[in-house]
């Protein structure tokens, strides 16, 4: 799969055009209303990833901010108030615009109903509005962060943000709180879909591992998002009538805010890593040519993080106050946690073993989040340790351990991902050299940036910092890495944003299945038509089962009439070769 | 669940494609099966959205025992009653607007039904609001600046602050507000799904919308046998009542 | 947990604060143990994936390599001897939490208030101080916190100790400084606009400097001694009888009273400690004393929170000698010279981010004079 030179692209094109149907999603309507009204899960899909890259550069732009602040230590770029803005803008669009919605709204919205062999989600329509109140409640937000800000950290703890904080909180507060009806609508769609649109022989232990994980996703959406949307209302309710259950003047407790808070936003973390840790099982699974080890285990590692991540919020409030006792139990419960997690690295890596490991850049990225995820998991235990964490809690610590985990693991499960399923989502291939240059900058670039920042939390720095002590040159040091390193994730990340759009137009035609996979989406041209299949799968064969490569790359088994192979033409000639 | 593969796979007969039938669903029990499955799981969350305000309900209960007793007073358990034989009257004619459906009764049947629904939904929204009224003449309004039981000449027993007292009619406003607003909602879906009925559009094969209304109906009525007696009968019970 | 000996670790640690206080080796001993584990991990699973990804690379397009479903025996190993691993650290982490959470009951009482966005410190022995705390080396001090509006966060990383500080509540940690030094101090919960120039120095002094600065605050009076003017200027005594012995009054008699069980209307009994006293000040009707008529007005919004602390070190003072627990015993002592009333001193703040206030290093403060170390105490006179 090397070099193609234009000509002979131009002849397969021409010849793979005339046996293949060349309809697809993508190009079965045009027109602005085709997919601002579409019910398509693939464009529900895109629409998603053209908005949470929007969030995603906005998040970006302000992290660059805080970087940019934090080079000297008087707080000498921005005014302290205009910092606490910023650090909040920065945490409310990554984590609610960003994080929650990119691997469920993108990939889990394009793939799943492909996955299990579905023409389309349950409720289309409802998958149509949970995109529309996504972009209702992120413009809201947005709006409350362009006409006044918000200072009261993502967290949004009272009574600061209820009593004394005078921007714009309940604005923002509301974008969130709609926001959460489309967390719970894509939850509630992926639960329904997994449960009744699965194809004829697709059992639930024939599914791959993406559709568990995003299972178990979909149940922390289900039943942590309600907590956060009535505690978040409750504030607002706060600040419209001035008293309210958190208030201490009534005999209220704030403690009790962040309770409710945590209760969903610790599982929230899961709602993060989970999709990303999906990514990563597929992705291993196809670049190794060989079924996950242990896929039971997998399987439903993810259901036990789902279920023991609603027990274990109260190690946020470890110096909250909270009684001793409830404090080891809640400790206890977050190392049992960690066990779930440990189990799927160990097996990814299991996996490697005698595998046919290919470096493709969603492997790559595969690398990076089992190293990453790995520093960011154990670096966890640290903070579940409660002796521990009183040094630590609410230091740079914590904000390096946060980062490993939703940069070093959502978001580089996320470009895994998008690599890994851009040719079958446009159709077109990604230009292979630049994605893995980029991959080696994201990762150097990211480890600067944050490992620094362990360092300078243990240090005793303050998170949410404007300015840092003066006396101290080690942490001016320590921070300007960071922000060095920030400079180049940034640059980075600018890559594959460049290259996917140019590959839109320019990039090579994509065979059906290029790496190639077992998973019934590669089973179906590229991109897909609208209904997904040329004709309704029926599954005879277990997940990750490996079969000679021509048979993958067949369409439709044993379907007659199907384009005999997968493969693009233009490909064609170069595979042979290489054998 | 996990049988339903097997079930699509002997569904592919001859069954010709009903005009409600979704396109991408392989037949109606598919399509039915869906969206039952899809309520239950909106009302596991509509469970967890409570729950929020239940759970801050059951701390400050809790916590000022004598205050949410004595505040529990001032609600008229009798009103309470009345409005709660209304919900489960609504209810009960819900139910049988389901049953009316899946036997295929005729279309008056149907609607009528419904709208005996909607209207005990109605009367429950409007003793409400003459609750809240009462509520508002005795200044017990939780709002800052408004809330003055005493200058009402409300009597606030020993051993108990007005700020206590305030927590109660807080979370009092909160809960039946929230509640009241799921009635108001219901009360919007419910008055297309009459329109399909008035027009003849469900029938013993087709009738998964009024199913799954109902079952939202039931559960808001559910959520309102909580809230009566942990709003209402706790002061009438604990504190004697009026 | 007392007889398990915690591992404690007395060489520096790289990257990482002084170790000033008892709990400081502990941390940073389960801190190597942690760092240790992780980079063992790390580099066990990292070489394995490096071994595996050049060993096993892909050689042929074609390729495909003999599945393998997985074991159940592995799986048991690396789910059950992480689980055991994490326990450990969990007993670990537990013990010391327990040790920094049990205040001693024979310490020095620091009162702390933390406001946007300052710390107030008073003494048992009335020196206040605004963002500086200055403590004896060796001694066990247990600070008594709240806060007078949002949630601040008492952070010393030389000590490895930190506490929310929560509106309307009262909270406790303590620390014993094992090395003399400046030490610096943060607000460690977001808590506004300068949340990032909250902070100051804990001073940490030998006995000798210590005994100096106490006594160079000439016109200091104790906690409890102002909390008995507070207590006749608030017209508390009218209703309260503090003697012993004296006639019950329309309250309830305080001498004695505090860390005594009190029935209260109603029923139950509590335990009259320094929230309870609180309480009843600032929201009398709570919980009233069995016997009493619900009749004491509110001074919710009338003292502040320093004022209530002064109360209660007063009402705590009112014990037979030798009876009073605690720092109450050194606040009972009262100091001659010239009053500073309830009104705060104006102190210069000090504030390790100010730029004006840069000290390279720590320079012990042995003796009180030089430097930083008596800005508070010299302003304290105003």
């Amino acid at each position: 799969m090397s070099t193609n030179t234009t000509a002979a692209a131009a002849t397969g094109t021409r010849e793979w055009r005339s046996r293949f149907p060349t309809v697809n999603y993508l190009n079965a309507d045009y027109g602005i209303w085709s997919w601002l009204l579409t019910k398509d899960h693939k464009r529900i899909g895109l629409l998603y990833l053209i908005s949470v890259s929007f969030f995603f550069a906005i998040g970006g732009a302000y992290a660059g901010a805080i970087r940019l602040e934090l080079l000297t230590p008087m707080g000498d770029l921005m005014q302290s108030s205009t910092y606490n803005k910023v650090f909040t803008h920065h945490g409310i669009m990554m984590v609610f615009f960003f994080l929650i919605p990119a691997i469920p709204g993108v990939l889990g919205n394009f793939l799943i109903p492909l996955m299990i062999g579905a023409k389309d989600m349950a409720f289309p329509k409802i998958n149509l509005l949970s995109w529309y109140i996504f972009m209702a409640g992120g413009l809201i937000t947005f709006c409350a962060l362009l006409f006044g800000g918000v200072d009261t950290g993502w967290t949004f703890y009272v009574p600061y943000s209820s009593n004394f904080s005078n921007t714009y909180v309940t604005l923002a507060g509301l974008g969130i709180f709609i926001n959460g009806f489309s967390s719970i609508l894509t939850g509630l769609n992926f639960i329904v879909t997994t449960h009744t649109m699965r194809a004829p022989g697709m059992t639930w232990f024939r599914l791959p591992l993406f559709v568990w994980s995003h299972y178990a996703t979909a149940l922390i959406m289900i039943l942590g998002t309600p907590v956060i949307a009535i505690t978040i209302l409750l504030l607002a309710l706060e600040r419209l009538s001035h008293v309210g259950i958190f208030d201490p003047a009534l005999g209220g407790d704030p403690v009790l805010f962040q309770h409710m808070f945590w209760f969903y936003s610790h599982p929230a973390v899961y709602i993060m890593i989970l999709p990303s840790m999906a990514v990563i099982s597929e992705v291993v699974a196809t670049h190794t040519r060989k079924p996950i080890f242990g896929y039971s285990f997998v399987a439903f590692s993810s259901l036990a993080i789902a279920v023991f991540g609603f027990l274990v919020w109260g190690h946020h409030l470890f110096v909250s106050s909270q009684s001793v006792y409830a404090g080891m139990i809640f400790s206890m419960i977050s190392f049992v946690v960690a066990i779930p997690s440990a189990v799927k690295v160990f097996n990814w890596t299991a996996t490697m073993y005698k595998g046919s490991i290919s470096y493709d850049t969603p492997m790559l990225y595969a690398f990076a989040f089992i190293g990453l995820f790995l520093i960011g998991g154990m670096t966890g235990l640290f903070l579940a340790a409660l002796g521990f964490d009183i040094h630590v809690h609410d230091t740079y610590f914590v904000v390096a351990h946060f980062h490993y985990v939703m940069v070093g693991g959502t978001v580089m499960g996320y470009l895994g991902g998008l690599h890994n399923w851009w040719p079958k989502i446009t159709g077109r291939m990604y230009p292979e050299g630049w994605a893995r240059f980029a991959a080696l900058v994201v990762f150097v670039g990211f480890n600067l940036t944050f490992f620094p920042q362990f360092l300078l939390g243990y240090m005793g720095m303050p998170r949410r910092y404007h300015a840092y002590p003066v006396g101290e040159p080690m942490w001016q040091v320590l921070h300007v890495m960071s922000t060095g390193g920030a400079t180049v994730l940034g640059i980075g990340l600018l890559i594959p944003a460049v290259y996917f759009i140019w590959s839109m137009r320019y990039g090579r035609f994509a065979p059906a299945n290029p790496w190639p996979g077992t998973g019934l989406e590669w089973r179906t041209p590229s991109p897909p038509p609208t209904e997904n299949f040329l004709v309704t799968p029926v599954v005879t064969w277990e997940a990750y089962e490996y079969r000679p490569i021509e048979e993958l790359q067949t369409i439709g088994p044993g379907e007659p009439d199907q384009p005999i192979d997968g493969q693009h033409p233009a490909n064609r000639g170069t595979e042979t070769e290489e054998r | 669940m996990s049988t339903h593969a097997e079930a699509i796979e002997h569904g592919h007969g001859p069954e010709a494609a009903h005009e409600a039938l979704a396109h991408h669903f392989d037949n109606l029990e598919q399509q039915r099966e869906a969206g039952a499955l899809g309520m239950w799981v909106f009302i596991a969350q509509e469970v967890m959205f409570f729950g929020g305000l239940f759970l801050a309900y059951l701390i400050y209960r809790m916590k000022y025992p004598t205050a949410f007793m004595a505040a529990s007073n001032h609600l008229n358990w009798k009103i309470g009653t009345f409005n709660t034989a209304v919900l489960i009257t609504s209810s009960l004619t819900m139910a049988l607007a389901v049953w009316a459906t899946q036997t295929g009764r005729s279309r008056k049947t149907q609607v009528g039904l419904m709208a005996a629904t909607l209207l005990l939904g109605f009367i429950f929204l409007g003793v409400k609001a003459y609750e809240y009224n009462e509520k508002y003449v005795d200044g017990l309004i939780p709002i800052a600046g408004w809330f003055d039981p005493v200058g009402h000449n409300v009597h606030i027993p020993a051993g108990v602050t007005t700020g206590q007292y305030q927590m109660f009619f807080w979370l009092y406003f909160a809960m039946t507000g929230l509640h009241a607003l799921h009635m108001i909602i219901g009360a919007g879906i419910l008055l297309p799904i009459m329109w399909m009925a008035w027009r003849g559009r469900f029938s013993p094969e087709y009738h998964s919308p009024v199913e799954n209304f109902g079952l939202y109906w039931h559960f808001v009525d559910i959520i309102w046998i909580f809230l009566f007696p942990l709003l209402y009968l706790l002061g009438a019970h604990f504190g004697k009542g009026h | 947990m007392q007889s398990i000996p915690i591992p404690n670790i007395s060489l520096p640690v790289p990257f990482s604060p002084e170790q000033a206080s008892t709990f400081a080796p502990h941390v940073d001993a389960l801190y190597v143990y942690l760092v240790t584990l992780t980079a063992f991990f790390t580099l066990l699973i990292s070489a394995a994936i490096i071994f595996f990804a050049v060993k096993y690379r892909r050689r042929q397009a074609a390729e495909l390599p003999r599945p393998i479903a997985g074991s159940m025996v592995l799986e048991l190993t690396w789910t059950i001897i992480p689980l055991m691993i994490a326990m450990t650290i969990f007993v670990w982490g537990a013990s010391i939490f327990f040790k920094a959470y049990r205040a001693p009951q024979q310490a020095m009482e620091v009162y702390v208030v933390g406001k946007q966005w300052m710390w107030k410190f008073q003494h048992q022995t009335g020196q206040r101080e605004i963002n500086e705390l200055h403590v004896p080396v060796g001694a066990r001090v247990k600070l008594t916190m709240t806060t007078e509006d949002v949630i601040h966060s008492f952070y010393v990383p030389a000590f490895r100790i930190k506490q929310d500080v929560v509106p309307g509540r009262y909270l406790q940690t303590w620390f014993e400084a094992t090395k003399t030094g400046k030490f610096y101090l943060f607000c460690a919960e977001y808590c506004g606009t300068n949340h990032s120039g909250m902070g100051g120095y804990i001073y940490v002094m030998d006995q000798a400097a210590y005994q100096q600065w106490l006594a160079g605050g000439t016109g200091t009076e104790s906690a409890a001694s102002q909390g008995q003017k507070l207590f006749q200027q608030r017209g508390c005594a009218s209703c309260h009888q503090v003697e012993a012995g004296g006639q019950q009054g329309l309250g309830p008699t305080l001498y004695g009273i505090f860390g005594k069980q009190q029935q209260i209307e109603g029923d139950g009994a509590v335990t009259v400690d320094e929230g309870y006293i609180r309480e009843s000040i600032l929201n009398p009707q709570a919980k009233i004393a069995a016997g009493f008529q619900n009749i004491m007005p509110t001074f919710q919004g009338q003292v502040s929170e320093e004022q209530v602390l002064q109360l209660v070190a007063y009402i705590r003072s009112l014990a037979p000698a030798g009876q009073q627990q605690g720092g109450a015993a050194a606040g009972a002592q009262t100091t001659s010279g010239p009053t500073t009333g309830g009104v705060p001193p104006q102190q210069q703040r000090s504030n390790p981010l100010h730029p004006s206030d840069v000290r390279q290093g720590n320079p012990a403060p042995q003796a009180p004079p030089a430097g930083g170390g008596n800005t508070g105490n010299a302003n304290r006179q105003q």
